[in-house]
């Protein structure tokens, strides 16, 4: 049988050539390609675990930038209510410190109303015991010797009426 | 592969029967076996020439071109009434340093196809091979025509020739297709070294994306799994043998000039790869391969005083390559021959009738485009076997004993048989 009994000529090519295509691609073919093919399974690697640590920092950054966002609005907030509250404090105070200074005015207006009421009181009383003195002397001029006596009663008369 | 040449060869068939009878046998073995000229593409008659380099027997090495083996002629068709036209035998003569050698294509000889020096017999020899002849159970009648086989000679137009079997290193068709699988393996392994060379770490895409597919799958699915931390010393020969094997099953199953050469279904070929892993697996042995091989630990009395286990684990090491070689000879050249079978058929039941030839085309071709869709998937799965087995032979080689049970069953068992066998 031709086919079951190999052919020498064709073992000798068959050994030469996948000897020379061994050789070829042993040296210049699969290390090449084995090697590649490791460092590009390797990047691959390496740059999906810097993606995914990135998408953590990101999302890091981005919960944290919300944070600081939360901040400045309570903050903000806070701020507006201080002030809000210096106003009404402000107007509250000026309220009472006007107040306070228009008592000031008044109670002094009052103590000088007082005095001048006094003064003229006095003023007043002295007129009319001059008044009266004279119109006391004019009356009494005739009979009474003593105006001592006579002004001291007149005095003690004018202090029943004033008692009245 | 056939289908295509079958359906444009009946006019060959015929005339060569001279009556409706076509030789399966030898359509068949024409197909799977070499020749010395590649058929021209649609043609079946013409061929490619190819060089033929041979050593006489007095020593010299020559060469010449193998379209001076045959000559055109033009023959009337029998039955069609047409001329057409066949290649016929011729002798060669070859003048080379004042000698003259004579060279023929055999064809009644025992080295039928192959080419043979011939020596003319005197005629009182060529008388008494005659007579020899007629008593031959082959004889058809005529003393003048010379087609019965003698051993050591050649007949020819009528006459007998001493012949002499010459060391025969030709370029023949089998050796062309398997330069051409050769380059294709490189171009194909090179293109995607080159791809990295330009593109760097880029990704291929597309044809050199599958190639890279490929040997991603052999090397991490088939090698490193294997062999571990030995994969990249061993790497080089298995993939270089996967590719080269898918390449040549594959070249094998186009019809046409690249193609169709019955390359992996022929046992030179299968024979190289398996010697080669023979010796890789027993070069490469290490002393616990060997201890396993000459003292195995099983029960002293099957191993002393008869060595029972020896003789089976040297028979072994014989039987695990062979394996390699039988088993991917076997299928491919399996796959092929039904492929050409199912040609055939049309032609055999072309005998009973236009209703019965019409309906075996519409099978045949059918059947045979489901074979050769099947042998495309099959060529893979050879390659892919062939690789493995040798993987784990290689493996079990060079295996360090540091888990001593594991590695005694692997060397007990027989390796695992592939899932699927043609």
């Amino acid at each position: 049988m031709e086919l079951f009994t190999p052919d020498f000529g064709l073992i000798f090519w068959m050994f030469i050539s996948f000897i020379i295509l061994f050789v070829v691609l042993a040296i210049w073919g699969w290390p090449v390609i084995l090697k590649n093919m490791d460092e590009r399974a390797d990047t691959i690697d390496k740059g999906v675990e810097y993606a995914r640590e990135a998408k953590s920092q990101l999302d890091n950054a981005r919960a944290e930038a919300q944070k600081y966002m939360e901040e400045a609005q309570q903050k903000q907030a806070d701020m507006l209510r201080e002030a809000a509250r210096m106003k009404t404090q402000l107007i509250e105070e000026a309220r009472k410190e006007a107040s306070e200074e228009a008592k000031k005015v008044m109670d002094a207006a009052r103590v000088s109303i007082e005095q001048q009421r006094k003064e003229a009181e006095l003023q007043f009383r002295n007129e009319v015991s001059r008044f009266s003195l004279d119109i006391a002397e004019k009356m009494v001029r005739g009979n009474l010797s003593d105006d001592k006596s006579h002004a001291a009663l007149v005095d003690k008369m004018l202090d029943e009426i004033e008692s009245n | 592969m056939v289908t295509l040449v079958g359906l444009i060869m009946p006019a060959k068939v015929y005339a060569s029967e001279g009556e409706n009878e076509v030789n399966v046998k030898e359509i068949i073995f024409h197909h799977l076996g070499d020749g010395y000229g590649w058929e021209v593409p649609f043609s079946h008659v013409y061929r490619i020439p190819l060089p033929v380099i041979v050593r006489a027997q007095d020593g010299t090495w020559m060469h010449f071109s193998s379209g001076r083996l045959i000559k055109y002629v033009e023959n009337l068709d029998t039955v069609t009434g047409k001329v057409i036209m066949e290649a016929e035998p011729e002798i060669v003569t070859i003048q080379k340093n004042g000698k003259e050698y004579q060279w023929l294509l055999a064809h009644v000889s025992k080295h039928k196809n192959k080419v043979v020096q011939i020596f003319p017999v005197s005629d009182a020899e060529q008388a008494e091979l005659k007579l020899q002849a007629s008593h031959d159970p082959e004889f058809t009648g005529d003393m003048n025509s010379a087609d019965v086989v003698i051993d050591g000679y050649v007949g020819y137009e009528g006459k007998y020739y001493k012949e002499y079997k010459p060391h025969d290193v030709s370029i023949t068709k089998n050796v062309l297709a398997l330069l051409i699988a050769a380059i294709i393996v490189t171009a194909m392994v090179m293109s995607v070294v080159w791809w990295y060379a330009r593109k760097g770490m880029k990704a291929p895409r597309k044809g050199m994306g599958f190639m890279e597919m490929l040997i991603d799958f052999i090397y991490t699915g088939v090698i490193k799994a294997t062999l571990h931390d030995r994969a990249k010393k061993f790497a080089p020969f298995l993939l270089t043998c996967f590719f080269f094997i898918l390449v040549m099953n594959l070249v094998g199953l186009i019809v046409i000039f690249p193609g169709g050469a019955n390359l992996t279904g022929n046992i030179a070929v299968t024979l190289v790869l398996a010697v080669l892993v023979f010796v890789i697996t027993n070069v490469m042995g290490t002393k616990h391969y060997w201890k396993e091989i000459f003292w195995p630990d099983v029960p002293l009395f099957l191993k002393f005083p008869i060595p029972i286990m020896q003789f089976i684990e040297i028979f072994g090491i014989f039987t695990k390559p062979a394996a390699l070689c039988v088993r991917l000879f076997a299928n491919m050249m399996g796959g092929h021959m039904i492929v050409i079978t199912l040609t055939l058929l049309i032609f055999i039941f072309a005998a009973f009738g236009a209703i019965a030839a019409g309906g075996s085309v519409f099978i045949s071709v059918i059947f045979s485009i489901f074979m050769l869709c099947l042998d495309v998937l099959v060529s893979f799965i050879q390659a892919y076997v062939f690789t493995l087995l040798a993987t784990i032979f290689i493996s079990m080689s060079t295996e360090k004993p540091h888990h001593e049970s594991h590695v005694e069953k692997e060397t007990e068992t027989p390796p695992a048989q592939p899932v699927i066998e043609n």
